[in-house]
């Protein structure tokens, strides 16, 4: 006891157990300490020195201070790539955010028998391989031939081009984005049975009804969970590629050139390996900010209960 | 009184009634796809052309499904896939089992702070890191393997470790304190009775893994440059960008590139289902 109460006890040095226990635990996290010097570390060393550089894999790198990134700021393919991300970001994930918290909150909705099946409908369409499903909503978009406009027309609209249209790519997209939201639901799902049952029925003798519940209550305790899957979202959103590549390779004129799309063209196309790298930095840091953002500023992680 | 009642009842009733149609009406739009899916790989391509559209097949034929096994190399690109995805669920249980076991239940100086450098890897856009281990495998002569597709894959993924170390911080610690003062070495406890007891965990990772490299196409896109270890995604993908793809039998291959999914997540829903939850807990 009178040990312990000095604060410069090193267990490491007085316990041959301890340290024992030490070098068996740093053996254990070895692989990872490998994984992470050789395929985190290092290439993000590399790449932010290869983003100074002009490095087209055949030659070896030449340094040419930060010319790539000032490149990019007058590349029109590049700004276009940028307003669309930010299209989805802005549009994208929010309408996706309210479409799963409803469908989360409804399917939650007390006393509602025969919905277990309906859970599982929501959540296998994130189950198709992204390459699979490529092919079909290229097929459910189709003008003419596609489910989406057939069922329009029944109710007498006449739908719009989709991903052949310059206006209306984006929100093809979108709901492609909605289709897929399952692991959100879920994760939802798994939130709203932490709230307390106490708290609606205290609600409720308050004369709450089912809207108010949901505004006062159910919103603001599945805060944190918004937030994860919000930035769960926006991540994916930056690092959205297999979808535009396959479906529109970038068009209509440039209307789906997605950030990550651009990036894989610039190294893997053009092997700009340089610019590439400069345009994967900036999104680090994009991305990081916008994080940064939701939690701090916005409080998003916080529920009313902590502040 | 009673009428008033009676009403209220009937307005309880109505309001499930509605909230559930609009469920009913909303899941059906999200099963459209697997019905055009499935209705399509029966069709034949002038069928599938045909406007206005046709919801089912005038004649249920499985040519294209035949197609299929016959006109492309399936079979190759299903090995190709599979190995993949074998090699990716043995890496993935072998080395996050071990490594989250040092996070877990042993201490060592600076262990949580390491552990924190983990958690923030999750958020790590992987275009960061993707062109200098593209650039490391090309000097490694390991494009045109499987390499770049497996190897990674031995030294722990994030997610992974977390939730094996999430499972492993709740198991007592006396288990193991008797086999320690018994003699026994770290290993052998790892070994012996910490994985026995880990089952649930380690399949839903296994699942995840499967899942992952089973659906991948961007590192296959990328690593894989030659027409003899595509998988079936890429397959799938470069059949597409031909000028004239064949859909019928791109469809074909769709519903059996999704059966085996399908099929696994009915008789595994559990295991699914709890790695995605636990993604959504705080860490």
């Amino acid at each position: 006891m009178a040990k312990e109460k000095k604060k410069k006890v090193n267990p490491y040095k007085t316990s041959v157990m301890r340290r024992k226990e030490a070098r068996n635990g740093l053996l254990f996290v070895l692989p990872w300490i490998i994984g992470f010097l050789a395929f985190t570390l290092y290439p993000i060393a590399a790449s932010l020195y290869y983003s100074l550089c002009n490095y087209t894999v055949i030659k070896p790198p030449r340094f040419i201070g930060t010319a790539n990134y000032r490149a990019l700021f007058h590349d029109a393919t590049f700004l276009a790539s940028c307003r669309n991300t930010l299209f989805m970001i802005c549009v994208g994930v929010p309408v996706t955010t309210v479409v799963a918290v409803s469908v989360s909150i409804l399917l939650n909705y007390k006393k509602l028998r025969g919905t277990s099946w309906m859970r599982v409908v929501f959540f296998i369409p994130t189950l198709v391989p992204t390459v699979v499903a490529c092919l079909l909503w290229i097929w459910v978009m189709q003008p003419d031939t596609g489910i989406v406009n057939t069922l329009l027309r029944y109710i007498g609209i006449q739908g719009p081009g989709w991903l052949s249209s310059v206006k209306w790519a984006k929100p093809a997209f979108i709901l492609m984005m909605i289709w897929t939201c399952g692991n959100a639901i879920i994760i939802y799902l798994a939130g709203l049975q932490d709230v307390s049952e106490t708290l609606y029925d205290a609600a409720a003798i308050d004369g709450a009804g089912f809207f108010k519940q949901t505004i006062y209550i159910t919103i603001p305790l599945l805060r944190p969970t918004i937030l994860y899957n919000v930035v769960t979202l926006i991540i994916g959103v930056f690092q959205w590629f297999t979808e535009p590549y396959i479906m529109t390779e970038g068009g209509p004129s440039n209307a789906t050139m997605f950030y990550s799309l651009y990036l894989y063209q610039n190294a893997f196309s053009f092997f700009k390996m340089g610019y590439a790298s400069a345009q994967a930095y900036i999104m680090l840091v994009v991305a990081m900010l916008v994080i940064l953002f939701l939690f701090r500023v916005l409080k998003f992680g916080e529920t009313e209960m902590d502040s | 009184m009673k009428n008033n009642i009676r009403l209220y009842k009937f307005s309880v009733f109505l309001r499930r009634l509605l909230i559930w149609l609009l469920l009913f009406g909303f899941a059906l739009l999200f099963l459209l796809p697997f019905f055009f899916l499935f209705t399509g790989s029966f069709k034949t391509s002038s069928e599938l052309f045909t406007v206005p559209f046709r919801w089912f097949p005038k004649k249920w034929s499985l040519n294209n499904y035949r197609a299929v096994f016959t006109k492309i190399p399936f079979f190759r690109y299903l090995r190709n896939t599979l190995i993949i995805v074998f090699f990716n669920i043995i890496g993935a249980l072998v080395s996050n089992s071990l490594i989250a076991y040092g996070f877990a239940r042993l201490r060592w100086p600076g262990r949580d702070k390491i552990f924190l450098i983990v958690i923030a890897t999750m958020i790590l856009p992987y275009q960061v890191t993707l062109i200098p281990v593209y650039i490391m495998f090309t000097k490694l002569k390991w494009i045109g393997t499987f390499l770049p597709l497996v190897v990674p894959g031995f030294f722990g993924n994030a997610f992974y470790i977390f939730l094996m170390r999430q499972f492993l911080v709740g198991i007592p610690r006396e288990l193991t304190e008797s086999a320690r003062i018994d003699g026994a070495n770290e290993f052998m406890i790892y070994l012996r009775l910490i994985i026995p007891i880990s089952k649930p965990v380690l399949a839903t990772v296994a699942i995840m893994s499967f899942m992952r490299s089973w659906n991948d196409f961007l590192g296959p896109l990328i690593f894989l440059a030659s027409d003899k270890l595509y998988t079936l995604s890429l397959a799938a993908s470069m059949l597409r960008s031909n000028l004239d793809p064949n859909w019928e039998l791109l469809l074909a291959l769709g519903a059996v590139m999704v059966m085996p999914v399908l099929v696994l997540f009915f008789l595994l829903q559990k295991y699914f289902i709890q790695g995605i939850t636990m993604s959504g807990i705080k860490g």
